[in-house]
């Protein structure tokens, strides 16, 4: 059914003329709760050419993909599709009306091969059940078209991640798809495999098709985009044709002029070296040759706030993570007060004062079935344990201390985690670490998905542990985080320190510095 | 629309409130649901008091009670290991086994190099039988936690294993004479399972004391946090220091245990211990947890509901057979209300969510207005 009404849609490469608007949104607007995720955004994706959102995480990217793919309506305003207005109910219906969605996470089934994950869900039917023989001959097709020589029966486990990718392109054009969004195509890709896709695309703008691309990597986008569209806190800052922009105009309008959550704590002085990173390395869990974290040293004094700002798949989170006692180092030491805590485990670490805050407060941060105070006391159960027994009344001390200290908005420690935005979620987990009394504190990406009102508070929390000894360190994507709380900045790519700065760096320096080395 | 003023102004003081915060027409079905255990055994009791004469009598209560004893006490266990987000299906085997165990010790144990044989107290018998339950259980928490063997198979594994050494203990015999000898010194296992303390049968009070000591556990130590946790969100607890996989090992060596005293109440009710005694109670004692409102994806339920489903599932049984349906009915009868309770736990689990959700909009749209 589906297809059949998409090959009648499927532009027609000589009637269509190149540059004509397909797909425009409209004073779009999405809301959650109390949280304006998107405020009136108005742009147009045109025929056969790269349109680029840029923004910092949260700017609304990822919202707004959503909308046009039909994941979630808009609040207000509406999206229109060659001239008419349009409401996608579902991805499905979306991608009836041609627009698909590659999502940063590759939605592909390992198990199966080519051919099954590229019709998956709407097999062609034949008289003795599914046509198999037609399935492979069309995905033969494809990767023909696609220039790239992976077999139907190939198993997508054994396929690199950038062929895995470009399975993905080839399931989104087995639908016909007229738009097709791409959300960080490249972040898993080596450089020769962003050719590749960066070839895929220029293909697929001379046969029609309007790419919407999403990258952090501000570089590569602007070699391949035709228009920019920026957006910072929900809102459009800025829309523009390629030839009009540079590098410079799109950090200018994604983090603002007037952004600014405070400047780093000064006035104290900071104390003997807290943690120190000796030549770590860390392995690829999937590829054991390759080290993630490549003989990496670095050093944190007490009091002292530090940005670890990288690209994803830098490196960060798994060197955060050794030092948490999650992962093992494959070399070196990590000395915690200077003692070796290589051998420790995250319980021992966490009771000499090593602490992380991990990235993905939902996976790794709370236990859902458990109620805020039992979060909230779940690391430091051993300070209000007498004996066998837990007493009452000093848990109830120690969860009322953190709801105070880490201004969580609750109704108290009895309400469920569920009924926190994600903002006062994520201060729960930084509230469960800091009532261990740590000296130490490691948070991976805390500010990911909250508002800038929280994002503040946690960078307060942050500058008055510093100011009584807390070392700290920071791990970001956001190049204005850095700016607002570190004394030092360190650069991360490809699991090494590419470059450190003090606090008077300018973002255009540590962008340079990671952009660089993205592409060497 | 008197919920949505109501949530207007409790926005204003603070953030979404927990489920105690709401109130009005679906108060009575959310009691229902959440007490359903409770209201199900109140009403098995009035029915069947209703269709038979006999039921409602304190003797009667203490007979079924000491039936329920024996899968309660399997089932307090594997609340412990469904907490935790596993399963213990060995767990009817090794009640078996430690059956037989004691059995076998009870006959006396003959050292062939001294000539001589030894008859172990009854002290020992039970200490030797509990520790070979927590063996049997430590096999099955090394093999899930350090292994990382799905909980499922592993404990299949044990299940059979397990039968099958207490078959090959016994040759597929049952020791009949578990009454020990006056001269030997080994009396009192019918103690156990025959006697009464204050009016009540031992076996219960075991069960009672169990079941009090997991409550305990669960609600007033660090382990019991740690349970919760780990069923909860194991990396999220294991990034908070605690120790996951130590957990994991414990919770099956207290089924394991719990287990064994299940054995020990079982052979000495029977006074005899047979090689295939405990036979498929594994899955009643996961429907008593179950029926208990316990999660089987772990991280929620309590001992309160998993005695309820217990005792559901017992006085159900019994007074099916008191009024004499045949056995065959019984079977669909306990099937039907399995199901019942998993389809009601979903229930109960699911919308919470989606209720939450709601009422978050509710308030945020106000309290949007005023901030």
């Amino acid at each position: 059914m589906s297809s059949e009404e998409s090959v009648m849609e499927r532009p027609t490469r000589s009637g269509s003329e190149t540059g004509e608007v397909v797909l425009s949104a409209r004073n779009v607007a999405k809301s959650f709760g109390s949280v304006h995720a998107l405020k009136s955004v108005n742009f147009d994706i045109r025929r056969g050419q790269v349109t680029t959102l840029f923004g910092e995480n949260g700017a609304g990217k990822s919202t707004l993909m959503k909308i046009l793919s039909g994941v979630i309506q808009p609040s207000a305003g509406e999206i229109v599709l060659d001239g008419e207005p349009v409401r996608f109910s579902s991805t499905v219906d979306a991608q009836r009306h041609g627009i698909s969605i590659i999502h940063q996470e590759l939605s592909l089934a390992p198990n199966m091969n080519v051919r099954d994950n590229i019709f998956m869900g709407r097999e062609l039917g034949g008289p003795g059940g599914v046509d198999y023989a037609e399935e492979a001959r069309e995905t033969e097709r494809l990767m023909a078209e696609l220039d790239e020589p992976i077999g139907p029966l190939t198993l997508v486990e054994d396929l690199r991640l950038g062929q895995q990718q470009i399975v993905e392109i080839a399931r989104a054009l087995s639908v016909n798809s007229r738009i097709l969004i791409m959300d960080e195509p490249t972040s898993a890709l080596s450089a020769s495999e962003v050719e590749v896709l960066f070839r895929v695309i220029e293909d697929l703008k001379s046969r029609g098709v309007s790419i919407v691309y999403i990258s952090h990597h501000l570089e590569e986008a602007l070699t391949i985009t035709d228009h920019a569209v920026v957006l910072r806190d929900g809102a459009m800052t800025a829309w523009a044709e390629r030839s009009e922009i540079d590098l410079e105009w799109i950090v200018r309008h994604m983090v603002g002029d007037n952004f600014d959550l405070g400047s780093p704590p000064t006035g104290h002085t900071m104390g003997e070296v807290a943690l120190s990173f000796e030549n770590v390395s860390v392995a690829d869990v999937a590829v054991p040759e390759r080290s993630v974290v490549d003989r990496l040293s670095l050093a944190v004094r007490a009091g002292e706030i530090v940005c670890i700002y990288g690209l994803m798949g830098a490196g960060r989170t798994e060197l955060l993570e050794c030092a948490a006692g999650r992962v093992s180092a494959s070399e070196g030491r990590i000395m915690l007060e200077g003692e070796d805590i290589s051998s420790l485990s995250i319980a021992e670490r966490i009771e000499r004062g090593l602490v992380l805050v991990p990235e993905d407060r939902q996976r790794d941060g709370l236990v859902q079935t458990m109620a805020v105070g039992e979060n909230l006391s779940l690391a430091s159960i051993g300070a209000f344990t007498r004996g066998l027994l837990t007493s009452r009344g000093r848990e109830q001390a120690v969860i009322e201390a953190s709801i105070r200290n880490v201004h969580i908005k609750t109704d108290g420690g009895a309400a469920g985690i569920g009924s926190l935005s994600g903002g006062n979620q994520q201060k729960v987990v930084i509230g469960k670490m800091l009532a261990t009394h740590p000296r130490v504190v490691l948070l991976d990406e805390p500010s990911r998905g909250i508002d800038i009102g929280a994002k503040a508070e946690v960078f307060r929390l942050l500058a008055e542990g510093a100011s009584n000894g807390l070392a700290v360190i920071y791990s970001t994507s956001e190049v204005g985080e850095c700016l607002s709380v570190a004394h030092r900045i360190v650069v991360m790519s490809r699991g090494r320190i590419s470059a450190e700065f003090g606090a008077d760096v300018t973002r255009e320096e540590i962008m340079a510095a990671s952009g660089e080395s993205a592409e060497g | 629309m008197s919920d949505v003023q109501q949530g207007a102004s409790s926005a204003n003081a603070s953030s979404p409130r927990s489920a105690s915060g709401r109130s009005g027409g679906f108060d009575l079905g959310r009691i229902l649901l959440e007490g359903r255990a409770f209201f199900a055994l109140i009403a098995i009791i009035i029915i069947f008091s209703i269709l038979s004469p006999v039921y409602f009598s304190t003797n009667n209560f203490l007979t079924m009670s000491s039936h329920v004893a024996i899968f309660g006490l399997l089932s307090i266990g594997m609340l412990l290991v469904i907490l935790t987000g596993g399963i213990d299906l060995s767990v009817g085997s090794t009640m078996g086994l430690c059956g037989v165990m004691a059995g076998f010790l009870m006959q006396g144990v003959s050292v062939d190099a001294f000539g001589v044989t030894l008859y172990p107290p009854v002290w020992a018998v039970v200490v030797l039988t509990c520790v070979l339950g927590a063996f049997v259980g430590m096999i099955n928490g090394v093999l899930v936690s350090i292994f990382r063997v799905p909980a499922f198979v592993a404990t299949l594994g044990t299940l059979y294993v397990a039968r099958g050494a207490a078959l090959l203990m016994t040759d597929g015999l049952t020791y009949n004479n578990l009454g020990g000898n006056p001269e030997f010194g080994n009396t009192g296992f019918d103690w156990l399972g025959f006697n009464r303390l204050f009016g009540v049968p031992v076996g219960v009070l075991i069960f009672a004391a169990v079941a009090i000591a997991c409550m305990f556990a669960l609600n007033r130590t660090p382990f019991g946090r740690w349970v919760y946790a780990t069923g909860g969100n194991a990396r999220a607890a294991e990034l908070s220091g605690v120790p996951v996989k130590r957990v994991q090992v414990w919770v099956y060596v207290l089924s394991g245990v719990c287990a064994a005293i299940a054995g020990l109440v079982l052979s000495s009710q029977l006074t005899s211990a047979g090689p295939t005694a405990g036979t498929t109670y594994e899955l009643t004692a996961i429907a008593g947890v179950v029926i208990g409102g316990a999660a089987l994806t772990g991280g929620r339920g309590n001992v309160r509901g998993t005695l309820l489903g217990a005792f559901v599932i017992g006085f159900l049984s019994d007074g099916l057979v008191i009024i004499g349906v045949s056995s065959y009915w019984q079977t669909v009868f306990m099937g039907a209300v399995i199901v019942l309770a998993v389809l009601l736990n979903s229930i109960q689990y699911k919308p919470r969510k989606k209720r939450a959700a709601s009422t978050e909009h509710q308030k945020a749209s106000p309290s949007s207005g005023t901030a």
